[in-house]
């Protein structure tokens, strides 16, 4: 436990100091450069295209939890019940789509930038958190549900104060999973001119400059690991609390 | 059987008010997004290749005679679609209406391209696009309520690869712009197929070689169990860009430090790099899902076993592997998957395979050249999962199949 916080608290350090003071890392990454070819990225700020990153990523994961969300309260209805076979044919089906073959697929249709990028990440976003969201409300405890029957709530209160809070551990591994991969498929996202960290180790694969490639990879690397072990603490945290052991 | 079981033990005049209803639902979601994609441009006429096309409705692809046979087909697949508790009739109708787009697809084709100019492309629009959609969405609905044995859906898949073989190699979607961009390749087109399946195949076979011993050994040493786990979950975290661009300084540094190493191709670009970063991204799947396989026999089952006087080695062969078959399979089936859509990521660091395609295809806003590459490594990856999850299934020992 303390071995790990202290890797995680030198993890944050690291990352801070690549993305804010990259000239610190000149002489570590210099032998990785051509021959008097830059050894930082400074096309633009790796601030911003941090941030640009992130924004994506944000956005599109939760638009995705919103529509999953919902879409996976509506199948689990009564009413909804006709459309639980199909539903689970598309997640199924839907998640041997490669990412990447989603990105390069919504170029055509609109364009370059972060447009495509955004909706690809948000579509490719909705499978694993409609599937752990729909998981997740189908298996509650049947006394629980009992329960809440016999003491008078109404569909809409089971929904709110007992279905949602209990499927809330699952429903959040879905988010971590979707995140997770929106980080990857973001960065493939500079290739169709989308402003994010790829960028860096694109332009390093293009100019055959290893520091950039390097430099790029770790900034990239140590997010999706942190936010990914952030999200993880996050559900360890809620599944205490409901008192429902975690899966995924 | 379909909707009607699901609602079984729901209110009875919920269950009253579904039985009145004779249409399927999903059916209806996907004869209204049919009949909407026919309002969209069905085919898109462009001057050359690089330039924007201009959408032709699918009224206006072809003949009279052939967009009323077309569309009446389609508008009866849709139709046959509605009915609900009628499985194999929908799955009918699906095909009927696919067969229908093919016909309209190849005949749009070649009528717009005579007389349009010799740099003249032809391709599916958005109307195609919804189209096929909502035909193969119906289809899968279909199917996910059939609830067919492996067997059977073994012989569906070979049944619909056979007849769009068939559609390929009958030239009859020869006009299209997809089809011109595959004649001026062929060769690489040839070389990037096998790239492509020995990235995919060949990492999966890499990690499994490594996994199977290392999940054998973690499910035997539970203090190993816990340090390896988290390290090959990290390495799942890493982007898969990231990995990739990571490989490349290490390898090259193996490439010219370690020696031997060059003449075996290890290099800091191409196979080597690609191929790497394969292997590290399955390993997760295969160790975690060896350990959980291996975990799932039964006490009393290892007892017996035990009681029967096998060794562990034994044991493990005839007891714990047969019995943890499908999860350990089923963690090959995520591998697989998951890595003949990460080797697209290959044609970036000159690894080749489809990804070469689809990056030439964007740097070139040629749209024809990405579908070139996505639409295999979609199809590559959709049969995978298809016959992986019929291994799974053939694996488990159901009381339906009993042996």
């Amino acid at each position: 436990m303390r071995i790990g916080l202290v890797l995680r608290a030198a993890m944050v350090a690291l990352l801070l100091a690549l993305v804010l003071r990259p000239g610190w890392f000149e002489p570590v990454f210099a032998p990785l450069a051509p021959a008097g070819g830059p050894v930082i990225y400074t096309r633009s700020s790796l601030l911003s295209l941090s941030l640009s990153h992130l924004w994506l990523v944000a956005a599109a994961s939760s638009l995705a939890t919103l529509v999953a969300v919902t879409l996976a309260i509506l199948v689990t209805r009564p009413a909804g019940a006709a459309f639980r076979p199909l539903s689970r044919t598309i997640t199924n089906v839907g998640q041997t789509f490669p990412p990447v073959a989603v990105l390069a697929l919504a170029v055509p249709v609109l364009g370059f930038g972060a447009g495509p990028t955004l909706v690809a990440l948000f579509l490719y976003g909705l499978l694993p958190i409609f599937e752990n969201a729909m998981t997740g409300l189908s298996t509650l405890p049947p006394h629980t549900m009992e329960a809440a029957r016999g003491i008078g709530l109404n569909n809409r209160q089971r929904l709110m104060r007992v279905e949602l809070p209990l499927a809330l551990p699952v429903i959040l591994a879905g988010i971590r999973l979707s995140v997770v991969i929106a980080l990857g498929t973001a960065t493939i996202g500079s290739t169709v001119a989308a402003r994010t960290l790829g960028e860096v180790i694109i332009a390093g694969l293009l100019t055959n400059n290893t520091a950039f490639v390097l430099q790029g990879g770790l900034i990239v690397g140590l997010f999706a690991v942190l936010i990914y072990d952030a999200l993880v603490m996050l559900e360890h945290r809620l599944a205490r609390r409901s008192g429902r052991a975690q899966r995924g | 059987m379909t909707g009607s079981s699901d609602l079984r033990g729901r209110s009875p005049d919920l269950r009253a008010r579904a039985a009145r209803l004779p249409l399927s639902p999903p059916g209806i979601l996907f004869a209204a997004l049919g009949v909407l994609a026919l309002a969209l441009p069905f085919l898109s006429l462009a001057a050359n290749r690089i330039v924007a096309g201009e959408g032709v409705s699918a009224f206006a692809s072809a003949g009279v005679p052939t967009v009323a046979v077309a569309i009446a087909c389609i508008a009866a697949g849709l139709a046959l679609g509605l009915v609900r508790g009628a499985p194999w009739m929908r799955l009918g109708g699906s095909l009927l209406g696919l067969a229908g787009l093919v016909l309209l697809l190849s005949q749009g084709a070649t009528t717009l391209l005579d007389g349009a100019g010799d740099f003249a492309r032809v391709s599916p629009a958005a109307g195609f696009w919804c189209l096929a959609l909502a035909l193969m969405l119906l289809m899968a609905d279909a199917l996910s309520t059939m609830g067919l044995g492996p067997w059977r859906r073994g012989g569906l898949l070979v049944l619909l690869l056979a007849a769009l073989a068939a559609v390929l190699w009958s030239g009859l979607l020869g006009d299209l712009s997809i089809a011109q961009e595959y004649r001026g390749r062929i060769a690489a087109f040839r070389t990037a197929t096998w790239r492509h399946v020995g990235l995919a195949f060949g990492s999966l076979a890499a990690a499994a070689a490594i996994g199977f011993p290392l999940g054998i050994l973690c499910h035997r040493r539970p203090g190993l169990r816990g340090s390896v786990l988290p390290v090959l979950s990290f390495l799942q975290t890493i982007p898969s860009l990231a990995m990739f661009g990571l490989m490349i300084p290490l390898l090259g540094w193996v490439g010219s430090t370690v020696p031997g190493a060059r003449e075996l191709g290890i290099a800091g670009i191409g196979f080597a790099p690609a191929f790497v970063a394969l292997v590290l991204y399955s390993l997760l799947p295969v160790v975690a899902n060896t350990v959980a396989g291996l975990a799932a026999a039964p006490a009393s089952a290892l007892e017996a076993s035990r009681g029967m006087g096998m060794t562990a080695m034994q044991r493990l062969v005839r007891v714990e592997l047969p019995l943890g078959m499908p999860v350990i399979l089923a963690g090959l089936r995520i591998v697989l998957v998951q890595n003949v859509g990460l080797a697209v990521i290959a044609g970036l660091i000159g690894g080749g395979g489809y990804g070469t395609f689809v990056f030439q295809g964007l740097n070139q806003t040629a749209t024809d050249l990405i579908l070139l590459g996505a639409l295999p490594t979609v199809l590559m990856a959709l049969v995978s999962a298809i016959v992986m999850d019929i291994l799974v299934d053939l694996a488990r020992p159901t009381p339906e199949r009993s042996r």
